[in-house]
């Protein structure tokens, strides 16, 4: 054994382990000694054991309700975005055209809404759609629909997946279009040799090439619906009553709202838990189809 | 199951009012017999793809006629033409099984189930993908897959031709050579009019009946291997056709003699009427011309060197500023590296602009 032994070289890691610590370690172990603990004020604090995550997880409990109805409004929502958003990204994608000027046109204008702060989306739409000054809403209004986002429900939904679509389906299309453009013009003209129909090019070329970015795009697009918390609540705040409350909203609430730090802490770890194991799994299927894309090229 | 005519036909990318000079098809007019093998060879960006993009319909030429046993095709997309094509590279649908992919060009024209399971089965047999007709297409190694787009090619009975662009490419040497006499027994076997886009002249000398050169955008010569190695129309075919190609020479032609450098060489027919201020060159096969100890009357090159190809043996040479290869006997060596040449008249032809001239017996 020749090796030099030079500490040294912890004093380099040093700065990360420290700037790791405070950023992230440091916050989350607040987190967790919160979520055991209950306060009544004066920052005097009690043990209260795993007690805030029982009453999280137990529906008849007023905690465990709100979360698991926030949860679900959240899962259907996310899960209305995605059946939304992936087809018609797909369909802008497809209609795109492949070269010339218009090109860059089209990906200027699909690239707008991506641009736009959270905030600033939840206040075009809060105006947009104000029945008495907003232009959707009046518009609508006027030719007979009773359309106010204040007080109905559905409306309040409506709205709400309205802008979702509308800021982020560019996304799904720019990745799409992104996937369509690498596939090589022989394909297509084989298809067209083989009299292959625009319907039978698409399941058996276009989809097909596109599975690996499509993957992504549904990631993504969960991930983020699935944590959205800026644009319903500029919008409608969680209203009417608690319709469009998703988990993010009810956190801020629990803990901004009534000081509840213990119930806050122990909702946001499951929170987090869920997005961690939910990426997990999609990281897991995606790691697997590239390694079965491997298989194939070394078979080759 | 067709005749294939060609009338008239060109093709510019940039427009059918772009200069004829830079037209990628010139003016070509031609026909395609039913049942054929025929090459279409020539070095690359010489317009043969641009041909075979043509006759498919994948391009849609800006001038002239396709027709298909008479009738005109050129306005008729790929789809309705009736014609099957094989790429360079492999194309292969990932989502489907080998027999899948076989069966997807009858199984969009909607032929009925029964006879599409004949047809892959027949073709899965000839290719040699009967095992792998179940698995998908995906997993399989670039030959395989190579052999499915050739499969997809020729599963159709009805096609008024199958085209294949260069089909061999992406296959290793020993592979290709068989796959190459499997086509050509596929041919055979299926009675269809095949036209193979090469740039290799064994692979369009061994598949074809008919081969035809491109140069150029041009069509120079066409017609059996023996004719364009004995008798080649441009001196580009003598010159692209033949391991080495054709020795081009610049000389003054008169009657039955050809001067060359100063030394006069016998011709078997004789021109007299050759085009005022044409370029004239002779060409010659080197295995036509041999090396000889010099003597006086006979044309004395510079050997540069020897090319020994194991069966035969070519003696690079120089004839004052042009070059030329001449079969050098077994036994002969050169003691100072001059050599005499001896030439077969009966093989010499003359060249005017480049184009073959018939002279007179």
């Amino acid at each position: 054994m020749d090796k030099t032994i030079n500490q040294k070289a912890w004093f380099l890691v040093l700065p990360v382990f420290l700037v790791v610590a405070f950023s992230a370690v440091l916050p989350l172990m607040t987190v967790v000694n919160y979520s055991m603990q209950d306060t009544f004020g004066n920052n005097q604090f009690f043990w209260n054991g795993v007690g805030w995550f029982k009453e999280l997880l137990d529906p008849s409990t007023d905690l465990g309700g709100r979360f698991l109805a926030s949860l679900g409004r959240n899962l259907f929502f996310s899960l209305v975005i995605l059946a939304i958003e992936v087809p018609l990204g797909i369909v802008i994608a497809l209609s795109m055209p492949r070269q010339g000027w218009t090109v860059a046109a089209c990906l200027v204008i699909l690239a707008l809404p991506l641009l736009i702060p959270w905030n600033v989306v939840g206040t075009i739409w809060q105006i947009f759609g104000r029945p008495d000054i907003g232009l959707m809403g009046y518009v609508l209004n006027h030719i007979g629909i009773d359309y106010n986002y204040v007080s109905n429900d559905i409306d309040a939904w409506v709205t709400v997946i309205v802008m979702d679509v509308w800021h982020w389906t560019s996304l799904v299309a720019l990745l799409c279009y992104a996937g369509l453009k690498s596939i090589p013009e022989a394909y297509y003209q084989a298809a067209q040799i083989d009299g292959a129909s625009r319907w039978a090019v698409f399941k058996a070329i276009q989809l097909p090439k596109m599975n690996r970015v499509l993957l992504i795009a549904v990631l993504l697009r969960f991930m983020d619906s699935f944590m959205i918390y800026t644009e319903p609540f500029v919008v409608t705040g969680g209203g009417p009553g608690n319709s469009t409350t998703f988990v993010s909203i009810e956190l801020v609430k629990i803990a901004l709202g009534q000081f509840d730090l213990g119930k806050a802490a122990a909702l946001s770890l499951v929170y987090n838990l869920i997005i961690l194991i939910v990426c997990w799994i999609f990281y897991t299927v995606m790691t697997n189809a590239g390694t079965e894309r491997k298989h194939q090229e070394g078979a080759v | 199951m067709a005749r294939i005519d060609l009338v008239d036909l060109a093709h510019s990318y940039g427009g059918n009012d772009a200069p004829q000079d830079s037209f990628a098809l010139k003016p070509v007019t031609m026909t395609w017999r039913q049942g054929g093998a025929y090459a279409l060879l020539g070095p690359s960006g010489c317009g043969k793809t641009t041909l075979l993009n043509v006759i498919s319909g994948i391009i849609t030429p800006s001038r002239g006629k396709i027709l298909f046993d008479g009738e005109d095709i050129t306005p008729l997309s790929t789809q309705k033409r009736n014609i099957a094509q094989v790429f360079q590279f492999p194309v292969i649908y990932d989502t489907m099984t080998v027999g899948q992919n076989l069966a997807f060009p009858l199984k969009n024209r909607g032929v009925p189930k029964a006879e599409i399971d004949k047809r892959v089965a027949e073709i899965g047999r000839l290719l040699d993908l009967e095992p792998y007709l179940n698995r998908k297409a995906t997993r399989l190694t670039a030959d395989a897959k190579q052999k499915i787009s050739l499969g997809r090619g020729l599963v159709r009975s009805d096609v008024a031709a199958v085209l294949f662009d260069e089909p061999l490419t992406v296959i290793d040497p020993e592979l290709k050579w068989q796959l190459r006499s499997k086509l050509k027994a596929l041919h055979r076997e299926l009675d269809l009019t095949m036209i193979y886009v090469t740039h290799d002249q064994t692979e369009a000398l061994t598949f074809a009946d008919t081969v035809v050169v491109m140069h150029d955008g041009r069509v120079v010569q066409s017609g059996t291997p023996a004719e364009l190695f004995d008798r080649p129309a441009h001196t580009f075919v003598g010159y692209f056709i033949g391991s080495p190609g054709m020795n081009i020479i610049p000389a003054e032609v008169r009657g039955r003699e050809a001067k060359i450098d100063g030394h006069v060489v016998g011709l078997n027919r004789s021109y007299d009427s050759l085009p005022a201020g044409a370029k004239i060159e002779i060409g010659v096969r080197p295995e036509f011309v041999e090396t000889v100890a010099p003597a006086p009357g006979l044309l004395s090159a510079k050997i540069e060197r020897i090319d020994d190809l194991g069966r035969i043996r070519f003696a690079r040479t120089r004839l004052g500023d042009a070059k030329l290869a001449a079969r050098a006997p077994a036994g002969f060596t050169s003691s100072d590296g001059t050599a005499g040449l001896k030439f077969d008249p009966s093989h010499i032809h003359v060249y005017a602009d480049s184009l073959l001239v018939e002279g007179a017996a």
